[in-house]
């Protein structure tokens, strides 16, 4: 159990590190979604091991979440161009 | 018609979510659902008796493992591309025509050449598709079109058309 | 019977996820990370979900799980298709080794790829 969230655990480092390195704004947009798509899978299995079904109540919620938030993202960067 | 048909989707959905017949989560999923379909109901696909057809229904339980199965190679391929180290990436886009009319069809098959081996949708624009392909195999837009987008058509155009 | 299966199922989800997250680091440009990861992690999670409800059958917990996750399959090519547009559009230039950009030819005035230096 500590040995999947751990292995979890080095994926979003993984993201942060892009986040934190990406040389323009577009690589950390993506690093952004796809963190997002990660977490709901760490919510839902730690909905499974604590054994609290609301967490997947809030696994939905945060996939909802993600997704407006990469829209979102995704037309700021479209309305905004690189030479301005 | 529509309205009514958007109501019992919703009301079926909040049904799924809570899995209790209490007499308060009843009164406040018929609220919820009453607004959203008041709101988003106009939105929402013309002739819905169209879907409800069995062989529409039969193609797409059909179309479902041949999509996971389509997903797991395309994983397949990219965990090949990420472990191997010389990097083996001829990356561009390309531009494909499809034979699709309905704007349903369209999108159902931007998201499955999303999700299958090495093409992403970036944009589409009437009959064309631009692609975005991770190992170039052809120029061309007809062969392109043959190699990324005929599998899915076939049931596509079934499923929808 | 159902149970090693579904652990399976988890265990090969988290083996994508972790995948897509190295094609995160290891790619050249936002395209290529942007299909690497989205790809991987989108049925790294999915499989989650399903090991999930092959777990837990049809309690409120499985069926909110298989909800979830016919909800990550819809959003998540969407969220990526708008990403890619939104950084085609934004100027962002392709990697060198490029071979072809029809969009930027067509709609952005010549190709959005980086010179050899």
């Amino acid at each position: 159990m500590s040995l999947i969230f751990s292995i979890l655990a080095i994926g979003g480092f993984m993201c942060l590190f892009r986040i934190y390195k990406g040389p323009s704004i577009a690589d950390r947009a993506v690093g952004v979604d796809i963190m997002g798509v990660l977490f709901v899978g760490i919510t839902a299995l730690s909905a499974l091991f604590y054994d609290l079904p609301y967490l997947m109540d809030l696994a939905i919620a945060l996939a909802l979440f993600s997704f407006i938030g990469t829209i979102a993202l995704a037309k700021y960067l479209e309305k905004r161009s690189l030479d301005d | 018609m529509r309205y009514l048909i958007f109501f019992s989707i919703g009301a079926g959905l909040w049904l799924l979510l809570t899995l209790t017949l209490r007499i308060d989560t009843l009164i406040a999923g018929a609220v919820v659902v009453i607004l959203a379909s008041i709101i988003f109901g106009g939105y929402f696909t013309g002739r819905p008796v169209k879907f409800l057809q069995p062989h529409r229904i039969i193609w797409f339980i059909i179309y479902i493992p041949f999509f996971i199965w389509y997903m797991l190679k395309a994983n397949i391929d990219v965990a090949y591309r990420v472990l191997h180290p010389g990097r083996p990436i001829k990356p561009g886009i390309v531009k494909i025509r499809t034979t699709l009319k309905t704007d349903i069809a369209k999108v159902f098959l931007a998201n499955s050449i999303t999700l299958t081996p090495g093409t992403m949708t970036c944009d589409i624009d009437g009959e064309f598709l631009y692609i975005h392909w991770i190992w170039v195999q052809s120029e061309d837009i007809t062969e392109a079109s043959k190699i990324i987008a005929q599998p899915f058509e076939i049931f596509l155009r079934r499923i929808f058309e | 019977m159902i149970s090693p299966l579904g652990w399976l199922i988890i265990w090969i989800g988290i083996l994508f996820d972790i995948l897509g997250t190295v094609g995160l680091i290891r790619f050249p440009d936002v395209y290529n990370r942007l299909q690497a990861s989205t790809k991987c992690v989108t049925l790294g999670t999915f499989g989650i979900m399903i090991g999930i409800f092959l777990l837990k059958g049809f309690s409120p917990m499985g069926i909110k799980a298989l909800i979830c996750g016919a909800f990550l399959l819809l959003t998540s090519p969407v969220a990526a298709h708008a990403l890619m547009r939104g950084s085609l559009h934004f100027g962002q230039k392709m990697w060198k080794g490029t071979v072809i950009d029809q969009y930027g030819v067509e709609k952005l005035g010549g190709a959005q790829i980086e010179k050899e230096d």
